[in-house]
């Protein structure tokens, strides 16, 4: 064998999450009811072209999950046994073999054939001028780069973004083929119905997504072979395969803090406000002791006590990655702890609301159980709070990482992420000549990271509200609604067969 | 004379969802001077977005389409947006159904009132403050120079209905649009309000558009009427001849499902109007009540009906009153239409998939089921850092009350008199604080939760608001399943199950009880949000019968919904009552639903019971003062007898400090001073029928000679309660 798989401590909870949403779509595949809010959220555009974005992003950081440690030659002992690399890569590495690997000397700008910053260079003949010497790399094929340049990239652009557009025909030829097989309609119909925008999921949109996401795709893959697309940093390392590594991060601050989050805030906000009393109290003053120490100290602290234990225990971790791994999910945990007070809050004084409510009321009157209660009937009612909070906690995480690296209590600094980008172009703004593709690189990567997943949750919170159809029609027919009978809400019917589904 | 208002052709749309929704539909009216115009109809129809329309203040969605809006000479939908503000407020104002929201509660009450001034008089100073404080008074809210400088939650609610009318009056309007406004009121309140309208009305000669979906507060108010349908006017005429013989097939039906004691004697369910308003988004080609309508015909479902002379200005939008096309001697008039019962399917499923328990007839007959004895239920008021107790409000203070198998106990009150809190402390959903209630003879105060859950089956509850008390989040059947499964668990071995040895599937069971009720079984995949309100409702019931109870306690069931939903729901509660022997507690404010459906009557003010009895007793001869001024406040449709209102003076006063003696006395016509000292015991005028005051004689002694039904008693030291007059305003209770 030519690698040993790593499972690191955040690969082993990725890989469980996947494992839980397919078991869940599989288990919501099977009941028509849980199947039909997500139905509507399919029918949203936004939502699906955010969807196809995401999913961009998510197949780079499970890429970026698959860790593996590369065999090195054979032992020198001679006894057959493999030696393996320290260095755990992963997939994405592998991918990306080429950005890996070739990294300048130091900064230079994208697309560049020079470095960015004069340098002394000895000439062949012992003469040294200060020059802006070539990339070892970045458009090293080109002869003359001074006339050659645009050309090239626009020649490899146009290239690769043909090239994704065909892969692009192939992906849309094959999904019409495939409607057209479910629909039991004519290949022509169903690629007919998809550009009217006939199908009940929009496919066109969907599809112009795609093409845009290809072809980009594309062109920056044709790119990145001979230029550096977004430069390079101080030390001369490819920027766009450190953005590429940083998603893996920040889907992983993103989704594991929330996880380490939600069950304290769920609980102790549910039981504070359905129970009140005594146990309200003291779940009031423990999270508003909580929130009155400054989060920053907390997390650092604890990092630091992580950081002097992992030190102390060299044996316990065989590579970098593992030290780092653990770190990162420590971080991961604390930062759970100590951001669980915000939603908590909001969910005791939603709960103070609900448990007034004449359903639950009604649950009392049936003698049904507390838990009962609290998870059929408050909990469904919370959820949109939770969601929402939680896609606001994504930005807001990704942000205190970077926050956090910048005190030097954040990810290890072997890792790449968002924060240690946005650290280093504080000072690489500050230049002069300013450097400022970092910083574009880590802002454009976020910005449509963040940008998706909000779109996606509001498609979902839209379709999971079932109030939410009637208020806006309620909205506009009875503005005065009091104590009397609203707007007669029109039967909605939730058999709204999606032609593309079975 | 002219018409002061005057609207032509109006249609409105709101342009919501797919479909336009077309609020309202060629709409035309006149208003003239100095007259009082109700609109009426069900919810839905369109009767605010007429108001609003009038007043161009339609939410952002509303689009006024056609027509015209005249005030006086003025186009009010040619005025430029800036003209229009020296209209609202100033020649046309409005009131609003929900007082606690259309005032500012961190402005006080001379500042609201102070912005119409200054907008419209542009008086400010001391002369503003002259005129608010005219304005006040006016209104007849006592101590107005102290509470014009308070702030709104500082009123009680018919309080802050007068203060919402002083607003509206500051501009001096020639017409006032009143939107609902004693809906959100108590009956007592209401009847304060509408006489302070109708004085203010003559005193000032201002017109007054009225929309109302109460028959009886029309009949009290209105000079001219108007009956509203699905965007239209479909009737239209002078109260007299309205009241007398309502034309519209619709105007009839509304009459018809109002219940009262007449159609009790009878027998004979409420005419419900089955269905509902129809969607407003839908294209009408022919009438648009015809789905509706009893007395339909082909004619009716192709061509829409145009407008024909009753009598005079007695006019109606039906087919049956145009001459040419009557097709035979259909002669309409009330009550021809055969008694339509809101229970479909009660008669088509066999008894066996219904929850009936024969036993219980024949077992428990005239037994009683419940029996509450000096039930109280105090709320602790804590202050400060340690929560110490300061007080309490005294929610419910020592009711006893009975209720036998299979029949209907009315526990009848204003808003705040501890009605709701009744039924829940009998339900032990909220702990009593003291006294007992013993179901079958087994005592539930007290009792561990185990236990008590046990007994869950067997007394239930169905809630006021339908909108609320189902879960949106919870299909229909996972709804009505709840309960059956939280009770079946523990109850396999009871023998209230032994109908069911074999468990019926519960899909099918759910399916039976949906039937019962009257909601087709196929929609029970479907979320709440997807019904009706009266459907709600009928959920609410099912998912109540779901355990087989025996005793519901019914919590205003019917006073969110219209009157023609409200026959619907009152019928199938009769119909469940006969088939499966239920006793009800109904809790209601509504006099006429007590007439309808009662068996004994408890009248409740500030947490007790003063006067108990059977229906035809309390009602018939009511003898405590307080259940004289609350019977007399119910507006009737009545034109002939000119009633007199027995006037309440100021509010409930507050469960924290109830006033020494009688709780009654600050507001009672016939206060005696031992009625600020202690309270009084229990007079007993039949074997059933008890009050508890001091005009008549205190002994606890049940073999009081008293006749019951006598007229009125002859008391030492008070003046006959029914004697005109007699109204004295000491001690306004307002505080």
């Amino acid at each position: 064998m030519s690698f040993k798989p790593v499972i690191l401590w955040t690969d082993a909870l990725v890989y469980l999450l996947v494992a839980a949403i397919i078991a869940f779509a599989w288990y919501v595949r099977r009941h028509e009811h849980l199947l039909a809010p997500w139905r509507r959220v399919g029918h949203s555009t936004s939502g699906m072209v955010a969807l196809t974005v995401l999913i961009f992003f998510i197949t780079v950081g499970l890429l970026d999950t698959v860790h593996f440690r590369p065999a090195i030659g054979n032992s020198s002992s001679g006894k057959g046994d493999k030696v393996y690399s320290v260095e755990v890569l992963s997939l994405l590495d592998l991918i990306a073999a080429p950005l890996r690997t070739r990294a300048e000397k130091t900064y230079s700008a994208p697309f560049a054939s020079h470095l960015y910053g004069r340098e002394t260079v000895e000439l062949a003949d012992g003469r040294q001028v200060r020059e802006y010497p070539r990339l070892n790399f970045g458009a090293a094929h080109l002869q003359d780069p001074e006339t050659q340049l645009v050309a090239d990239v626009a020649w490899r652009a146009a290239a690769g973004g043909a090239l994704g557009l065909l892969l692009w025909c192939a992906v849309v030829a094959s999904l019409t083929a495939l409607l057209a097989k479910r629909s039991g309609k004519k290949y022509l119909a169903a690629f007919s119905d998809i550009w009217r925008g006939a199908t009940g999921i929009p496919w066109n949109a969907i599809c112009i997504t795609l093409a845009l996401i290809l072809s980009v795709l594309g062109a920056a893959l044709a790119l990145s072979t001979h230029y550096h697309i977004f430069g390079t940093d101080k030390v001369g390392q490819d920027v766009f395969y450190q953005s590429l590594k940083s998603i893996r991060i920040g889907l992983v601050i993103g989704t594991l803090t929330t996880l380490m989050m939600l069950p304290f805030a769920l609980l102790l906000g549910i039981t504070a406000g359905y129970f009140r009393g005594w146990v309200d109290d003291v779940i009031q003053y423990l999270y508003t002791t909580l929130s009155s120490i400054p989060g920053v100290l907390l997390i650092a602290a604890t990092v630091l006590m992580m950081q002097v234990y992992i030190e102390t225990h060299p044996e316990l971790f065989d590579t970098i990655a593992a030290r780092a791994d653990l770190r990162l999910l420590f971080l991961c945990i604390i930062l759970g702890v100590t951001s669980w007070t915000g939603l908590c809050r909001l969910l005791r004084g939603e709960t103070l609301k609900l448990r007034e409510m004449e359903y639950i009321q009604a649950a009392h009157a049936f003698g049904v159980s507390h838990w009962r209660i609290i998870s059929r009937h408050i909990l469904p009612n919370v959820m949109h709070i939770v969601l929402i909070a939680t896609v606001m906690d994504f930005s807001g995480l990704v942000l205190a990482e970077a926050v956090l690296s910048y005190v030097g209590v954040g990810v290890d600094p072997s890792m790449i992420s968002f924060g240690t980008m946005i650290n280093a172009a504080r000072l690489e703004m500050a230049r002069e000549p300013m450097v400022w593709w970092a910083l574009l690189a880590a802002f454009s990567f976020m910005f449509a990271l963040v940008l998706s997943a909000n779109l996606l949750a509001d498609a979902v919170q839209n379709a999971f509200d079932p109030r939410a159809k009637i208020w806006s029609a309620k909205a506009g027919l009875l503005p005065l609604r009091g104590r009397r009978e609203g707007s007669k809400a029109k039967p909605v019917s939730s058999a709204v067969e999606d032609p593309a589904q079975p | 004379m002219n018409p002061l208002l005057q609207i032509d052709n109006l249609e409105t749309i709101l342009h919501t969802g797919a479909a336009p929704v077309r609020a309202v539909d060629g709409l035309s009216l006149q208003i003239l001077q100095g007259e009082t115009f109700a609109l009426l109809g069900e919810s839905g129809c369109g009767k605010s977005m007429t108001a609003l329309s009038v007043m161009r203040l339609l939410p952002e969605a509303g689009e006024i389409v056609a027509g015209s809006i005249r005030i006086g000479e003025e186009d009010l939908l040619l005025l430029p947006e800036a003209a229009m503000r020296n209209v609202r407020g100033k020649r046309i104002s409005m009131i609003f159904q929900e007082p606690m929201l259309s005032l500012n509660p961190v402005m006080t009450v001379a500042e609201q009132i102070g912005e119409v001034l200054r907008r419209h008089f542009n008086l400010r100073g001391a002369a503003a403050q002259k005129r608010i404080l005219e304005i006040l008074n006016q209104v007849g809210i006592p101590d107005a120079s102290r509470r014009m400088k308070e702030y709104p939650f500082q009123f009680s609610g018919g309080m802050k209905q007068r203060v919402m009318i002083a607003m509206a009056l500051a501009g001096e309007p020639e017409l006032l649009i009143a939107d609902e406004p004693t809906t959100a009121l108590d009956v007592t309140i209401q009847a304060q309000v509408l006489d302070l309208m109708r004085d203010l009305q003559q005193r000032d000669g201002m017109a007054i558009l009225l929309i109302t979906h109460d028959l009886a507060v029309a009949a009290e108010m209105a000079d001219r009427v108007a009956v509203m349908y699905a965007g239209e006017i479909v009737e239209t005429a002078t109260r007299e001849a309205f009241f007398r013989s309502p034309a519209h097939p619709y105007s009839q039906k509304l009459f018809a499902s109002l219940p009262g004691k007449a159609r009790r004697r009878q027998g004979l369910p409420l005419a419900a109007i089955s269905g509902n308003v129809p969607p407003l988004s839908r294209e009408f080609v022919a009438c648009r009540f015809a789905d509706r309508c009893d007395h339909v015909w082909e004619l009716c479902r192709e061509v829409a009906p145009g407008w024909s002379e009753v009598t005079g200005s007695h006019r109606v939008r039906c087919h049956l009153f145009n001459e040419d096309s009557r097709p035979r001697a259909q002669e309409p008039g009330r009550g021809s239409q055969g008694p339509e019962s809101g229970v479909q399917g009660l008669e088509g499923s066999d008894g066996s998939d219904l929850p009936a328990a024969p036993d219980r007839e024949s077992g428990f007959a005239g037994s009683s089921l419940l029996s509450v004895t000096d039930l109280k239920v105090h709320f602790p008021i804590r202050k400060g850092l340690v929560k110490r107790v300061v007080g309490h409000v005294k929610a419910v203070d020592g009711v006893s009350l009975t209720i036998r198998q299979g029949t209907t106990l009315a526990l009848v009150g204003e808003s705040g008199c501890g009605k709701t809190t009744v039924g829940k402390g009998i339900l032990q959903l909220i702990p009593p604080t003291a006294g007992s209630v013993r179901y079958n003879g087994i005592e539930l105060a007290g009792l561990e939760r185990d236990r008590l859950r046990q007994m869950r089956a067997e007394f239930q509850l169905i809630f006021q608001d339908p909108y609320s008390s189902l879960n949106p989040r919870m299909r229909i059947v996972d709804i009505i399943e709840e309960g059956m499964n939280a009770l079946k668990v523990e109850s396999d071995g009871k023998a209230s199950h032994a109908e069911h040895p074999s468990p019926v599937p519960k899909g099918s069971r759910v399916d039976a009880l949906l039937e019962s009720v009257g909601v087709p079984p196929e929609t029970k995949w479907r979320y709440p949000h997807e019904f009706s309100g009266g459907q709600r409702q009928r959920i609410a019931i099912a998912r109540a019968l779901a355990v087989n109870p025996r005793l519901i306690v019914c919590d205003e069931p019917t006073s969110a919904l219209d009157v023609s939903v409200q026959a619907q729901i009152l019928n199938l509660l009769k119909a469940l009552q006969s088939t499966l022997g239920l006793a009800y507690l109904f809790i209601t404010h509504n006099i006429s639903v007590v007439e309808y459906i009662a068996d004994e009557v408890a009248v409740m003010y500030l947490g007790r019971i003063v006067e108990q009895g059977s229906v035809d007793e309390v009602l018939g001869s009511p003898r405590h003062p307080y259940t004289q001024a609350l019977l007399s406040a119910v507006p009737v449709i009545d034109l002939e007898t000119k009633r007199e209102i027995i006037h309440l003076h100021g509010d409930l006063p507050s469960p924290a400090n109830p006033p020494a003696g009688c709780h009654f006395h600050p507001r009672c016509p016939h206060v005696m001073p031992i009625c600020r000292e202690n309270y009084p015991e229990t007079s007993t005028f039949s074997s059933t029928h008890t009050a508890r005051c001091y005009l008549y004689p205190q002994e606890p002694d049940p073999a009081s000679p008293e006749e019951p039904g006598s007229t009125s008693p002859e008391e030492p030291g008070s003046t006959s309660p029914e004697e005109p007059g007699s109204t004295s305003p000491e001690e306004p209770g307002s505080t």
